[in-house]
């Protein structure tokens, strides 16, 4: 058993569910916003990123981890309230493209802000949770207490995703802001509330992602989410938009193949891991693979 | 009651209602008549403020509507069942019901309880999605959605709309129905006249936008000129 999980098979699963946690938190962000407001954030990586540095900034001034944590949510939750307020909400009932080609320039003036501010050099948090290796008869286990930990953490926010969507008011409100703003104003909803909620939501949770990543070996630098969101964004179209669990689910798949690429082949050619995914899952159910839906609107 | 008073509407250059006036008395169904384009649903449209009117005013209860939010205006009682029926395909008719009740003080599991015995249908497909449900099973949602929300008014935009003429004379007594026994003052929107001078106590028949006419729905069902130049009812 032991030397099962020290096994450079093991070494690639752990290392790939460790970067795929990060993939899913994003695609749980993107989950959130399609069911919420049908709405694709291009900037969600970059808005979540700039969260985490204004966290980090504050972690520079002493304070510990879990406040810096507080911190970028609270900043990645008024942000998101914020864009949905001045630049989409202007942009409702317009052609569709519009948002996206917003939230792109958005994007750029973000990580151009960013590093103006906290120049493009990586940043790390210093971890809650020990980043040395588990040992299994004097082998190393590629496993560590922070990689289990962004595992539950990756696996609570679905549940509490799931659960909000599925069980609650505030989601099944959510969910019909988006598919029937009409008919839901019609019903008493409040949907402009929703929808900045929605955005809420999701940058919430985006921050997540970007200071899970920043306490990683590899840390954040501003045009580090970019990546990260790409395959964020395959991981929700492979899992289904509407699906908490897909989502979890891609990315972790995503993770899996960028790792056992890199490890069995080369780095240069990891991400395509999540494009080969992509492509075998839009051939075999292009709804996503956790869609309850025969079809979905885009 | 809601009392309409000289209602005019434009969208762009087009006048899509002219100065239009009429009363629709509690309790009563007042059935608004006319071909396509007369202005029927523009009329709902503005009553639950989807659409601003350029001019007159809209009275429930002594308060005038006119510039408040949709919203707003539904948590009022003013439930509006809209053309096409409005149920959301991608939810489970239970979620459908729960909507209904959300913005109103009522009891849900109640109000489930009084909708599903009213129509057994849904009771039946309660954890269906609605893209599975037949024409006549989303009307009764639609219907069941707004009564769930206990409201003193209903909107209903053509409710017979694809409907075999044995369903729409089922929806119609229903409606009826309904009117007598929950007291609801009903604005009944359709191009079927003559299933809706039935059970209508007064009518109002637009014609490009403006009223015709408008009376207890006998007179008007009785006025041949009516009927033939406005209705499409053919007159023996």
């Amino acid at each position: 058993m032991s030397a099962f999980l020290t096994s450079a098979f093991m070494h690639n699963i752990f290392g790939g569910l460790a970067q795929g946690v990060v993939y899913s938190l994003v695609a749980l962000s993107l989950v959130i916003i399609w069911q919420s407001t049908h709405v694709l954030n291009f900037a969600q990586g970059a808005m979540a990123m700039f969260a985490t540095y204004i966290g980090m900034t504050e972690i520079d001034r002493g304070i510990g981890y879990w406040w810096c944590v507080i911190i970028s949510v609270a900043v990645g939750m008024i942000l998101g309230g914020l864009t949905e307020r001045v630049l989409i909400r202007p942009l409702y009932g317009k052609p569709e493209i519009n948002p996206i080609v917003v939230m792109v320039g958005f994007l750029g003036v973000i990580e151009a802000l960013a590093a103006a501010i906290w120049t493009s050099t990586t940043r790390n948090i210093a971890e809650p949770f020990s980043q040395i290796f588990f040992h299994a008869n004097g082998n190393l286990v590629y496993l560590s207490p922070f990689i289990i930990f962004q595992i539950i953490l990756a696996i609570c926010i679905m549940l509490f995703v799931a659960a909000l969507f599925r069980f609650t008011k505030l989601g099944l409100q959510l969910r019909a802001s988006a598919l029937a703003p009409e008919v839901s104003r019609l019903l008493g909803i409040r949907v402009s509330r929703m929808l900045t909620i929605g955005w809420m939501l999701s940058a919430g949770v985006g921050a997540i992602a970007a200071v899970i990543q920043a306490s990683g070996s590899f840390g954040l630098f501003p045009t580090d989410m970019d990546g990260i969101f790409v395959a964020g964004f395959i991981a929700a179209a492979v899992g289904g938009l509407e699906s908490p669990i897909g989502a979890v689910a891609g990315g972790l798949l995503i993770g899996l193949a960028e790792q056992f690429i890199l490890s069995y082949w080369s780095p240069n050619v990891a991400p395509l891991g999540g494009i080969i995914i992509l492509v075998v899952a839009l051939m075999i159910r292009p709804q996503g693979l956790f869609t309850r839906q025969a079809g979905r609107r885009v | 009651m809601i009392r309409v008073q000289n209602l005019s509407v434009n969208y762009g250059a087009v006048r899509a209602l002219r100065d239009v006036s009429f009363e629709a008395p509690t309790g009563q169904i007042t059935a608004v008549l006319g071909a396509n384009g007369a202005g029927k649903t523009t009329l709902l449209r503005t009553i639950s403020g989807l659409v601003s009117p350029k001019t007159g005013s809209i009275h429930f209860d002594e308060r005038d509507l006119v510039g408040v939010a949709t919203e707003n205006i539904a948590r009022m009682g003013i439930a509006h069942v809209p053309e096409g029926r409005g149920v959301i395909e991608e939810l489970t008719v239970e979620e459908n019901l729960r909507l209904g009740a959300m913005a109103a003080k009522v009891d849900l599991a109640e109000g489930l309880r009084e909708q599903y015995e009213r129509f057994a249908a849904l009771g039946e497909r309660r954890k269906k999605l609605c893209s599975t449900l037949s024409g006549g099973e989303r009307q009764m949602l639609a219907m069941g959605r707004a009564l769930i929300a206990k409201p003193r008014v209903l909107l209903l935009d053509e409710p017979s709309l694809g409907l075999a003429p044995q369903v729409t004379a089922q929806l119609m007594r229903s409606i009826h129905d309904l009117c007598e026994s929950e007291h609801l003052t009903v604005i009944l929107v359709e191009q079927n006249a003559k299933s809706a001078l039935r059970i209508a106590h007064q009518a109002v028949v637009l014609h490009l936008g403006s009223a015709v006419a408008s009376g207890d729905a006998a007179s008007v069902a009785a006025n041949d000129d009516l009927r033939r130049y406005y209705l499409g009812v053919v007159v023996e």
